[in-house]
């Protein structure tokens, strides 16, 4: 518990100590604001994009399509890598395949998408799929590769049919493996979503960045950072939370 | 008569496009209610044995009959059990121990009722909304026993189940296991590496050759309390069966 304090005591500080450092260091160096804006200039700016940029309506844009990219794509993903993981003879056609697209750097496909769909939200969404998809399929087909094959023995004397041993054995196995994807998709939905909204519309913050960026206005760009880290640590810590729950059967390394 | 091999052999193709025969012309009978260990070397098809007593692979030639009709896939009438505990992490010891019964169509409180039963005959009383890591690798065993027995198959078969259990966990665990067995007057295939274990725990021992397995010596175990491990642990005759054993598979010559 006492450990626990002190982690949180230091973590504060650590964190008050680069804000100071962030205000004061950059006007001590002559660093111009335009270029490293400090934490009051930033805190100025975001009052101002709150009153005259509509920045809420960019935050839920942007909270929503990650929260929508996130869900869909990892959604297929873990279809796709049961029904390859429950087909040696797919996943052996298929796995060439995933490999080159799971290699491709996806936020590479926003400009086609934009030439392919126009300017509307559905390339930011496809490019969030995309790059969401590929850990998650990775994560549960690996998993499916490595069940027991004793328990799938046991589960074979005991009758079980082929879709039993699918739910009784194999998913629950396979969910450590498929949380640990989630939580890395979690993180690059965010990245999906930016990179969507920085190539082409004209809603979010990537957009904001891109916008702001034009304007050489940083403190616009550096606000629209640190919300895009926000909605990707919300969405994260809320897979955390709800792994720990899932996964209460596992025991714990720290008491 | 509850279990027959009738010379059955077992070959597996290998990497190499070779066979390997894993068994040769395997004989045996195990009486109703008997309990028979099996010993041999690493490697000489133990639970090549196993695995097709439980129906999970077939013979290449030759025939299992289990209560004289032949094995032809996984069925009701054998419950094994291994050197792992085979528990799923993510269910309860309760329902665990009923999961063998939820694919026999049994109704949901007979279920939790028949489990209830069998923990308490593994002495697991209390234990039942835990967790498996929050149970002792003994009390694991023991609940993997009681999820077998809980089907209440014909015959069940052992894998070395107290192979990775300290020594005085292992004996108190044949003990039980042996009461158990015997109250519940189950027919039981051991497979063991332990000579001691073989001889304090079975009716009659079968001697298995190195690969390709074959039975090479068929040993009653002539002395009492075979449902108390731990008492005839204490006859001096014991050492002689083991003694016996040890030259069978030329333990000796191996050393040497
Ligand atoms: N599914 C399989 N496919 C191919 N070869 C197998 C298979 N199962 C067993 N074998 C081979 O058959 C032989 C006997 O294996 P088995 O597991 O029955 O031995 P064992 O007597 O149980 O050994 P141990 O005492 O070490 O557990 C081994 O050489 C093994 O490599
Ligand atoms: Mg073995």
């Amino acid at each position: 518990m006492a450990q626990r304090h002190m982690t949180t005591i230091v973590s504060l500080t650590l964190l008050a100590l680069v804000l100071l450092a962030w205000e004061f260091l950059p006007p001590a160096l002559d660093v111009p604001r335009f270029i490293i804006p400090t934490l009051s200039d930033c805190l100025a700016e975001f009052q101002r994009m709150w009153a005259f940029e509509g920045l809420w309506t960019h935050i839920v844009s942007t909270a929503l399509y990650t929260a929508l990219g996130f869900a869909i794509g990892s959604l297929l993903g873990a279809v796709l890598g049961y029904l390859l993981g429950m087909s040696a003879f797919w996943e052996k056609v298929l796995s060439p395949y995933i490999l080159a697209l799971q290699i491709a750097p996806k936020v590479a496909f926003a400009p086609l998408f934009i030439m392919w769909f126009g300017y509307n939200s559905i390339p930011k969404l496809l490019v969030t799929v995309l790059i969401v998809f590929f850990p998650v399929l990775v994560n549960v087909l690996q998993a499916m590769r490595t069940v027991d094959r004793d328990l799938i023995n046991l589960a074979r004397a005991y009758n079980l049919s082929r879709l039993g041993i699918f739910w009784k054995i194999e998913m629950p196995s396979t969910v450590p493996n498929l949380m640990a994807g989630l939580r890395i998709a979690s993180t690059l939905a965010v990245i999906g979503v930016t990179v969507g909204e920085l190539v082409g519309g004209n809603t979010g913050l990537g957009f904001l960045i891109s916008y702001g960026g034009g304007q050489a206005n940083a403190a616009m760009v550096f606000n629209a950072i640190i919300l895009l880290t926000v909605i990707g640590f919300v969405l994260y810590s809320a897979l955390v939370r709800i792994e720990e729950r899932v996964l209460h059967y596992l025991p714990k390394a720290h008491g | 008569m509850a279990l027959e091999f009738r010379s059955v052999t077992k070959r597996f193709p290998t990497n190499s496009g070779e066979e390997l025969t894993a068994v040769q012309d395997v004989n045996f009978r195990v009486e109703q209610g008997e309990f028979v260990s099996a010993v041999g070397p690493s490697g000489c098809g133990k639970s090549t044995i196993l695995s097709m007593t439980a129906g999970l692979y077939q013979p290449t030639e030759g025939e299992v009959l289990v209560s004289g009709e032949p094995v032809k896939g996984p069925n009701t009438h054998v419950g094994f059990m291994l050197q792992k505990d085979l528990l799923l992490p993510w269910r309860n010891i309760i329902s665990n121990i009923e999961f063998g019964l939820e694919s026999r169509g049994v109704g949901k409180e007979q279920r939790r009722a028949r489990a209830m039963q069998e923990l308490k005959h593994c002495h697991l009383e209390g234990f039942d909304q835990q967790y498996p890591y929050q149970l002792s690798g003994g009390m694991r065993q023991r609940a993997a026993l009681a999820r077998t027995l809980a089907i209440d198959p014909e015959i069940i078969l052992l894998d070395e189940p107290f192979s990775a259990l300290d020594a005085q966990t292992k004996l108190l665990l044949q003990n039980s296991f042996a009461k158990t067995i015997a109250e519940a007057g189950k027919t039981t295939l051991l497979i063991t590496h332990d000579l001691a274990e073989a001889v304090l725990m079975s009716d009659r021992i079968l001697v298995l050759s190195e690969r390709p397995g074959t039975v090479i010596a068929d040993i009653k175990v002539d002395l009492p309390h075979r449902d108390e491990p731990i008492k005839r642990r204490t006859l001096p005759e014991v050492a002689d069966y083991a003694a016996q054993l040890f030259k069978l598979l030329k333990l000796e010559e191996k050393a040497a």
